[in-house]
């Protein structure tokens, strides 16, 4: 028996995040299983960022049908959507942390918001979160004040608070170094295969990247967007020197 | 080209809708350059005294009723806008009421703070000087009649009625309004409301209605402070320049001026003032897509609009009081 659909994309066409009339990616069809872990490749300026955000249900489809937990995204997009929002997790690549929150509150916010708890009856959970991506010694300072690969760490630690079932990646390991880069590419597959934070469970994942290198060896599927449309290429990772030649060439 | 407009760059350069006025102006100064050329026999120059009155009677140019057309459409367009934005923000303090309270209570607190504790010094400051101004110009014309009688009136008229929820006003506008349009507008330009949306937080929930309950509670409170700093200031100053007016006298004054629509007039007031500042302020930083660089635009509309709609407000009363 097959694993439920997470996401069904139906000749769906991606608008653009700054200009939401603009439509940046054609004809889109496509499936997300429930834990299947999917890297979706591009160079820069082939809208993987506005993919991931109407994935995300941050804006809203132009054209065609895209269901997420089998709710039409063109019609639900407001607070009847928030449900299944909450199943969902999200990492931005420039973190977009709250920037009068410290690190730990960053954390914490979504967590105590939602669940209506105290700074203190939510210390444990975001302790273990911290402690997770290795950003203790960052807990109590302001964003600002902490490099941008420890950010972004920090937002995934936030969109990890409420436990998702499904996790968007924007870009994580966008200009990181080798260390940062394994880190991300070793503690992502963790949660697609069942990580102790989140109970062994394992998660449904879409990543979006510059490249295809580090993500080689994760077990994940992957899929490229290059010239307004989306491609899936299965198990094996294309070449990027691939794909930055077809994309010279495109432009030529 | 506008009758009496030279081809010329400095013209050209002139702001559209100043041009006709200046056209006009040129008109009236030198009147043997200030026409188009013309078929010969085709048209007479006006005599001296028509040239005088032509600037009065001249229609308006159509550029500069396009120019006043633009600033009224904004305008409205512009309260439309904060007219739905209000009703978006009371709809969710009414739908949201005690949800998350965790979360949006110490938030309030946090306005309240920066809305109130923190400008109580400088407010007791402006209410010593409100009384010093209102006393030294009140006294010095109210002994030449001999009305002393009337001190404590002018001031409950003056300070209660009108400037004590205004000025309290100005100062949160000034001292937190701005740097709410200037926090909002930069997490708006960062991203962290499509962050907060992502994470099932609801920006107007979270953002704005702390700001908005936490102004008007700090108005009113910092109000009430700067009212009865300013009468008390004021029979100081009084009694500094020799008014021969004992405190009971003062005071008796004051009751005798006062009522209960005073008292519901100022509360309602100061507490619309702070609703007024925080929903145009939030409005500014939050309603519309912003860029970095245009934070301070945002800043300067949201002062000059919430000072704006605070006068009308005020004006407003007023009507409310002469009715009443």
């Amino acid at each position: 028996m097959s694993a439920a659909i997470v996401c069904k994309l139906e000749d769906v066409a991606v608008p653009s995040r700054r200009d939401s009339a603009l439509t940046v990616i054609e004809g889109v069809n496509w499936e997300v299983r429930a834990g299947e872990f999917w890297i979706v490749g591009g160079v820069q300026g082939s809208r993987k960022s506005d993919f991931v955000f109407m994935l995300a249900g941050l804006t809203k489809p132009l054209r065609g049908c895209y269901e997420l937990f089998e709710q039409d995204m063109g019609e639900h997009f407001g607070d009847e959507f928030l449900p299944n929002r909450l199943r969902t997790g999200m990492v931005f690549d420039d973190a977009r942390l709250i920037n009068g929150l410290t690190v730990a509150e960053n954390v914490a916010l979504p967590i105590r918001y939602h669940q209506n708890l105290t700074v203190e009856e939510s210390a444990s959970w975001v302790s273990a979160l911290m402690k997770e991506t290795d950003i203790v010694e960052f807990a109590q300072d302001m964003p600002s004040a902490v490099p941008r690969y420890w950010r972004v760490r920090t937002s995934l630690a936030r969109a990890l608070a409420l436990r998702p079932e499904v996790l968007f990646l924007e870009n994580p390991v966008r200009g990181m170094d080798a260390r940062h880069t394994s880190w991300w590419a070793q503690f992502v597959t963790k949660l697609w295969r069942g990580h102790s934070l989140m109970a062994g469970k394992p998660m449904t994942i879409v990543a979006s990247t510059d490249e295809f290198r580090p993500w080689r060896r994760s077990g994940a599927q992957f899929a490229e967007l290059h010239g307004k449309q989306f491609f899936t290429r299965g198990t094996v990772a294309p070449e990027d020197e691939e794909i930055f030649a077809m994309n010279a060439e495109e432009q030529v | 080209m506008y009758m009496g407009q030279q081809p010329n760059g400095f013209v050209r350069a002139l702001h559209p809708p100043f041009q006709p006025l200046r056209s006009c102006l040129s008109t009236f100064r030198a009147p043997a350059r200030t026409f188009a050329p013309v078929e010969p026999g085709t048209a007479s120059v006006p005599e001296i005294t028509q040239r005088r009155t032509l600037l009065w009677r001249a229609p308006l140019p159509r550029s500069y009723i396009n120019f006043v057309g633009r600033k009224i459409l904004r305008l409205i367009l512009t309260i439309q806008g904060l007219g739905a934005f209000a009703l978006i923000t009371l709809a969710v303090m009414i739908t949201k009421f005690g949800a998350s309270r965790r979360v949006i209570l110490p938030l309030i607190r946090a306005e309240l703070a920066k809305s109130g504790v923190r400008l109580f010094a400088m407010t007791m400051l402006v209410s010593v000087a409100l009384g010093l101004i209102i006393i030294g110009q009140t006294v010095s014309l109210l002994q030449r009649v001999n009305a002393n009688q009337f001190l404590g009136m002018v001031m409950a008229s003056v300070v209660v009625r009108e400037l004590g929820p205004l000025l309290t006003a100005l100062i949160v506008l000034s001292r937190t309004g701005t740097a709410n349009v200037i926090e909002l507008g930069t997490a708006r330009a960062l991203g962290e409301v499509e962050a907060l949306e992502a994470l099932g937080i609801d920006p107007i929930h979270y953002l704005v209605v702390p700001r908005v309950v936490g102004m008007a509670l700090g108005i009113f409170s910092l109000t009430i402070y700067l009212v009865i700093g300013a009468l008390l200031s004021g029979y100081l100053w009084a009694f500094f320049q020799d008014v021969p007016l004992t405190p009971g006298e003062y005071f008796s004054q004051l009751t005798r001026s006062l009522d209960v629509t005073d008292f519901v007039v100022l509360a309602s007031k100061s507490a619309l003032f702070g609703v007024i500042i925080a929903v145009v302020t939030c409005y500014h930083g939050l309603a519309q897509p912003l860029r970095l660089e245009e934070v301070s635009g945002a800043t300067v509309r949201a002062v000059a609009q919430s000072v704006i709609f605070c006068m009308a407000l005020d004006a407003f009363f007023i009507v409310i009081y002469l009715v009443v």
